[in-house]
């Protein structure tokens, strides 16, 4: 109990006395968060989409392996992305393996089935309303994905608040492709880890508070940015 | 402009799950005015105008207009029995079929605010119309077919559970549209609105057509029996 105060104390002084170095590392989570998030939902998103609205010959298989693919052990996929960036690796040349490109990589391999699968059940409830509607309107396929996704882009919010908060809580995956090196590749998973390894509880559950902390405002963010939850929305 | 009628179904079936839901059917659609299609539930005409304007599939037969399918299906709109609303605005509602067929932004608002007016919903452009009410949102779901300017609207049930006054206003909206020459082909169950509004009836049992005649024709002086005892509000199979 008393790793919990000293924790949050820790937390309270870290933000307050500006801490250069928790700063940094917050910044980097974000960076390499959000820009993962960003590349994953241009991906995942309208393969729901399309998922939704196009029947083909393995669809159901499709949506599966998908939906499996949400459990992914993030550890495998670091290692993977590891095996191809390493300079032995097909990727090797490209010289990313330890930079936040890496573990961008990394977090989006992970996060894109999670977003996939999240979108694709309240995109699949929606083409079920518009089905009709649409086809007799003579919508084109590319219409009517761009329809689903702009009609439920307030569904489609949480999923990609999901893949955030799989992204931001990662640690397995980004310490095998960032190497948790510091000034360059430590995010705050991996330096709560790194303080955990070196018996640092207090500090580590401070790290960990603000992580807590820095999700919760960006999920208040992104709601308000997107006007959810207020009077006459969906 | 491509001449979309006549219309003419031969032999036209649909079966789901190895069941015949209608057919076959031989029909030609032409001239003005509105086509009421009338029967007992289950007599097949929802499935008739769906099969009609192309959402359901023939598993036999055909259906033939006047100029190539493609084309064809651009000249069509159909209203469902309840509405869908696209989860926007009245105005974006009304714009979505235009921009759809590559209408500039500025035309396409235009005509969906000119709309709004002649729907009674102007001031109400910005509301969300999956909040509007059964009557304004079938007001909605009609202009919006209406805006494209079809040559044949297909209407399933459109003053189906609306009040009195809904239904005249949905009835004042059909009565302008045929004024601008379009086609109307219209399932319903309200003898009464049959009546005032259509100019030849369908009389359809069984998923079968079983009596085409002019409105006035088949209200005096119904040919069969079915017909006559559906119109003397017996029970018809």
């Amino acid at each position: 109990m008393n790793d919990l105060w000293d924790g949050l104390i820790n937390a309270a002084w870290l933000v307050i006395s500006f801490d250069a170095d928790l700063y940094e590392i917050a910044a980097r989570s974000l960076r390499v968060t959000l820009a993962a998030l960003l590349i994953a939902s241009a991906i995942a998103l309208p393969l729901a989409a399309l998922l939704a609205v196009q029947r083909f010959r393995f669809r159901r298989a499709t949506i599966a392996v998908l939906n499996a693919l949400m459990g992914l052990p993030p550890v495998v996929v670091g290692l993977i992305v590891y095996v191809f960036l390493s300079r032995s690796g097909p990727f090797g040349v490209l010289g990313l393996l330890f930079t936040p490109t890496a573990m961008i990589i990394a977090q989006v391999i992970i996060i894109v089935p999670l977003i996939a699968s999240i979108a694709h059940q309240s995109l699949r409830e929606l083409w079920a309303e518009y089905h009709d509607l649409l086809i007799s309107m003579n919508a084109g396929r590319v219409q009517r994905i761009i329809t689903l996704l702009w009609d439920g882009r307030r569904a489609l919010l949480t999923a990609a608040l999901a893949g955030f908060g799989r992204g931001v809580g990662e640690v397995g995956a980004i310490m095998i492709v960032g190497g948790n090196i510091d000034h360059l590749t430590r995010v705050m998973t991996t330096a709560i880890a790194l303080e955990t390894g070196k018996g640092n509880f207090a500090l580590a559950l401070g790290l960990g508070f603000v992580l807590i902390a820095l999700s919760i405002m960006v999920n208040l963010a992104i709601h308000r940015l997107s006007q959810t939850e207020t009077e006459g929305r969906w | 402009m491509s001449a979309l009628l006549p219309m003419r179904a031969t032999g036209a079936c649909v079966h789901r799950r190895g069941k015949r839901l209608i057919g076959p059917i031989d029909l030609v659609l032409d001239g003005q005015g509105i086509t009421a299609l009338i029967g007992p539930n289950g007599a097949g005409k929802s499935t008739l105008l769906k099969a009609l304007h192309g959402l359901e599939r023939l598993s036999a037969g055909r259906i033939e207009w006047a100029c190539p399918q493609a084309r064809a299906e651009q000249l069509q709109a159909f209203v469902f029995q309840t509405p869908v609303m696209l989860r926007r605005s009245v105005l974006d509602n009304l714009t979505y079929p235009l921009r759809l067929v590559r209408t500039p932004r500025a035309a396409a608002r235009a005509a969906a605010a000119e709309w709004c007016a002649r729907i009674g919903l102007e001031g109400m452009e910005a509301r969300l119309a999956t909040v509007l009410s059964g009557g304004e949102k079938q007001k909605l779901a009609l202009a919006r077919a209406l805006i494209t300017r079809p040559q044949v609207l297909f209407l399933d049930e459109p003053s189906a559970s609306l009040d009195g006054r809904a239904t005249r206003e949905i009835e004042a909206l059909l009565m302008l549209a045929t004024g601008a020459g379009t086609r109307i082909v219209m399932a319903t169950h309200d003898m009464g609105q049959a009546r005032r509004l259509a100019r030849e009836v369908v009389f359809m049992r069984s998923g079968e057509v079983h009596e085409i005649a002019a409105a006035a024709t088949f209200f005096d002086a119904p040919r069969t029996d079915a017909a006559r005892a559906f119109l003397a509000g017996d029970i018809v199979d």
